[in-house]
Parts: C-alpha cells; structure tokens; sequence
C-alpha cells in the first residue's frame, strides 16, 4: 500500500490535566487515506489525542497542550478558524448523542450551522449520511421524530450520520462499537472500509480484534506515551518490535 | 439424552424466611411510627396557608366585589377600592422584570456558557450571591441613593422598577444559570464537535431545553417584586395618590405611585378607623395576584415541558 501524503502530523505532543499528564510526549504521522486504528487501555491517552486535534480540548478547563500538531500541514493551535477545522474532522465518542431535535435536524445540524440551507440539498446530505451510517432503512419513514427517542445502537449510527454530515476528510472514531450490537457493528466496519477511498480514519479502539480487521496501521499507547506504531500486520504477528505490545494484543496483560 | 425426574420439594429455609419475628415486628412497628411522624409534619404545611387563606376571606368577604378593584381609595383612604395602588403594583412589577428579566438570562448565559474559571468570573459569581444575600431595606436604601438622588431620577416608578430589578437580579442569574446548567454538556460536546460555534449551539440545543426552567425562575420573581415594600418606599410609592379609574395607562414612568403592599401597610398602621375588612381585601388582592402569576407559570412550565425532548 502506498503511503503518500501526511494529513496529520503530530509531534512531542504533552497534554496535562492540572497536575497530571495524559499524554506524555506523542509522535506520530496519519497518512491520507488510511486507517489508523489506535489501542491501549483505558486511561491511556486515546480520547485526549483526539481532542487535541479538532481543538475541542479547549473546552476542558485546567488542559494544557504542548508539542505541535498539524493538519494538513498547518499548526492546528494557529488555525484562526477553529470551526473549519472541526468540520475537517468528524468524531464519534463512545456513548452516543442524540441531540434534542429530529432526525433530521440532527443530520442536518452541521450543514446548517455551517450556512447550508438549500432544502434540497440538506435531503440528499441528510439521506446520504444515513445510509452510509447504516441508519437509512430503519428510520427513512421517521425523519422527523426525536433522535432521542432512538435506541442506543441506532443513537449511535445517528451520531456517525452526524459525523459525517459536514463531509470531513478525518474521521475520528472513539470505540463507536461500545453501544452497538455485533450485527451493527459489522455493517459500520463496512462502511468504513468503503469511506477508506475519500477519507482518512483514525479509530480508536478497545476491541483489539476490530483494529485487525480494519486498519492499515496501528498504534499502541500506554500510560501516554507511545510503545509502537507499525502496520496492523506487524502488530499482531508473533514479533512486533516492542514485547509489551505482544502481550497486550494476545491479551497478556491489559 | 439421559433425563433424570426432577423432584419438587421445597427447602425447609424458605418456609422459615416468611414467619414472623419479633424482630420483624419490631421493626415494622418503628416503620411505621416514623412514617405516620413524617407524614403528620408534612400536613402541617398545609394548615397555616388554609387557614391564611380562609380567615383573609371571611374577614375580606365585605368589600370584595369588582368595584373594589376598578375604583381609587377614597375618604382618607378609609372606603372605595384598590385600583391606583393595583395598578401601580402591576406597573413596577411589569417595570422591574423588563428590566431584570434580559438583563439576568443574558448575564446568566453568559457565566454558564461562555466564562472561563479565572478570578472575574469568581468576583461576579461571588458578587450575584452576595447580592442575592442583600436585605431589601438595603436595597431600598442603594436605589434611593444610586437612581433617586445620584442618577436623577427622582422618586418615580422607574426609580422603584430599577431598584426591585437590583433586588431580583441575582435570583434570575441563579435559577438561569441552574436551568442551563441543567442540559447535558453531552449535546455541547457533540455540537461543537461538527463545527457549530457556541452561540449557535445555545441558539438550537441549550435554549429551547432550558427555556421552562428560565422562565419558571423568572416568574417566580414576580411574588417577590409585588410583595415587597421597603425597596419602593424610598424610591417612589407614595400614601396616596388619585388616578383615572379604569385607565390602564394612568401612570407615567416618571410618576409616583401607590403599590398594594405599601397601601396594606398603610391603612392596617398609619390610618386610624379603617373598616377592618379593606385592609384583609387589599391582603386578598394581593395573595390573588401573586397566586395568579404562579398558576400562569406551572402551567406555562407544564406545556413546556411537555415538548421536553428527551
């Protein structure tokens, strides 16, 4: 596979929360079009990296970030419109959100707020996004009741619709899978494999078995720093280039 | 397959659990001793406002009728009815709230929504809940200083209004701040995450699930404004003032006024033979009006939250 074009660079990076620190000096490269699948144990930093790079981060009070982080070539803390940034980037967390309009809405927050407000446009977004997240078939008849009202696992695909809905080049995905039955999950992991070809896909994940499936990469952090990084191949053969990792794929440990 | 006969014989422990104790009996005893306890102190509640309620009745039977609402005082104030200082409590109270009302939501807004933890937003917060901690007589005494006298307003209903919408102000902050407080930062997150910036956010999501809490709070504020006396008598009611019955529009902003608490005050202490029924008549008013807006207001927060939408 060819690696080419570097759509996020991150460097030294250190986050502190008050006294303590989350991330301890990270350094990685995300390629374009690929998936990144990132593993490691709770409390290990994974979340913190993702908040950094859609600079919601800024949101938690007492966070402190040092390093450097750039996408597409540009030093994310110096992008003066914080908002085009966060629509390049698309995050899905772990528990979802449906947020307290209609499905629709939902789906169509983004565009809007973005100062899309064609109708017929909004229509095909607002379908598109839902079939690529999996959600057309059961809720195209219910466009207009309460995304609230959904279950948890269709929640979810609305909040992947949502994620989606502002046509970002990064997808961050936070353990999408933790609220979603198996068969759902399946259907995502298709249709990220399918986004593959337009977008870059960060996926943060606790199922170590589901970075296997989908990633081209994966990363190992630990406690906040960074064991490896190496094609998903490597990674779960019987030698990546650092022993922890070994243990902690093949469940040793973690 | 290999099925074995099942046998249905219950465990002996099982019969044992269900007997009675003395212990159990004991105990159900004291449960419901406590409960009857508890239960009795919260009926109490309800006795010193029933009987509020009826004795003001009986004792306002005489002079209630719609007269007595539409026609001013007359007589040294000892007959006739309620309609200038009615009519001047609605106006401060109408008065004060504009004022308040935008002031407080948007200063509310903004402490939850936009202010970072530093020293300012310690000193404001620290500021709303001293003023909040502030008597009225006080109040009374900042708004003849500040609007009367400093800002030249001279003593008038837009004096009194400002000085009960400084008395009512860190209130709104407060049950705002706590309606707002109350949506899920979880809706915050997931707006600003596809890019929405916090004003629209507010705009769609906090607002429209915050809204019955905000106004609950602020129509709360209502009873407090139109029964307080001390902050108005210093800055613009006056004993005694005569205005065209039956127009709603008789007072000026820059008029003095009569308000129903001063008047309650007044004929009950300072005016000797009042018939005893017109001063439980204006209570009567008075107690109507309060319970009045705060039907409205369980009613309006009822309807709103039942489009709550989640």
């Amino acid at each position: 596979m060819k690696l080419s074009e570097k759509k996020i660079e991150v460097s030294n990076l250190v986050v502190s929360y008050g006294r303590k620190e989350a991330l301890k000096g990270i350094t990685l490269d995300i390629f374009a079009n690929e998936i990144l699948a990132i593993i490691g144990p709770a409390q290990s930093g994974k979340t913190t990296l993702l908040k950094v790079i859609n600079r919601t981060i800024e949101f938690i009070p007492g966070a402190k970030v040092r390093g450097m982080v750039k996408v597409d070539s540009q030093d994310v803390s110096q992008i003066k419109n914080v908002y085009e940034l966060r629509r390049k980037i698309g995050m899905v967390f772990p528990l979802p959100v449906g947020l307290p309009l209609s499905i629709y809405d939902n789906v169509a927050f983004a565009p809007r707020a973005a100062g899309i407000h064609n109708r017929a446009q909004l229509d095909e977004l607002v379908e598109r996004c839902l079939t690529q997240a999996a959600l057309w078939d059961e809720v195209k008849d219910r466009l207009s009741s309460l995304g609230t009202k959904l279950s948890g696992g269709q929640q979810q695909r609305l909040t992947i619709a949502r994620a989606l809905s502002h046509q970002p080049e990064i997808l961050c995905l936070d353990e999408f899978s933790i609220a979603v039955d198996p068969v759902t999950t399946m259907r995502i992991e298709e249709v990220l494999k399918q986004l593959r070809s337009e977008v870059t896909i960060i996926l943060v994940t606790n199922l170590v078995q589901q970075a296997r499936r989908l990633a081209d990469r994966t990363a190992f952090i630990l406690n906040g720093k960074m064991i490896e990084i190496n094609t998903t191949d490597v990674i779960f053969s019987d030698s990546p280039d650092n022993k922890m990792t070994y243990e902690y794929v093949n469940g040793i440990f973690g | 397959m290999n099925h074995e006969p099942i046998t249905m014989t219950a465990p002996q422990s099982t019969q044992k659990l269900f007997t009675e104790t003395a212990l159990g009996r004991r105990k159900k005893i004291s449960e419901t001793i406590a409960k009857y306890i508890f239960f009795v102190m919260a009926l109490l509640m309800i006795a010193p406002l029933l009987l509020i309620v009826e004795y003001l009745f009986i004792k306002a039977l005489p002079v209630l009728s719609i007269d007595f609402l539409t026609t001013n005082p007359i007589n040294g104030m000892r007959a006739g009815g309620i309609w200038a200082p009615l009519l001047g409590t609605v106006y401060l109270v109408v008065m004060s709230l504009l004022v308040a009302a935008p002031i407080g939501v948007m200063a509310a807004i903004y402490l939850n929504e936009y202010a970072r933890d530093n020293w300012l937003t310690r000193i404001i917060n620290l500021a709303v809940v001293n003023l909040a901690g502030v008597p009225s007589i006080v109040h009374a005494l900042f708004g003849l200083g500040a609007f009367v006298l400093f800002a030249g307003i001279g003593r008038s209903i837009l004096a009194a209004s400002l000085t009960l919408a400084i008395m009512t102000l860190p209130v709104i902050i407060a049950s705002t701040k706590e309606a707002l407080a109350a949506v899920p930062i979880a809706f915050r997150e997931a707006c600003w995450n596809v890019g929405a910036t916090r004003w629209q956010t507010i705009r769609s999501i906090v607002l429209p699930n915050s809204i019955s809490g905000i106004l609950t709070g602020i129509i709360l504020q209502v009873s407090r404004a139109a029964g307080e006396t001390a902050p108005i008598m210093f800055t613009g009611v006056v004993f005694f003032k005569a205005i065209p019955e039956g127009d709603i529009f008789a007072y000026n902003l820059f008029d003095q006024c009569m308000a129903l608490s001063m008047h309650l005050f007044t004929i009950s202490t300072q005016v000797p033979n009042v018939p005893e029924a017109l001063p439980y008549g204006t209570a009567v008013v008075l107690m109507a009006t309060v319970l009045l807006v705060n039907a409205l207001a369980i009613t309006f927060r009822v309807y709103l939250r039942s489009r709550k939408r989640w």
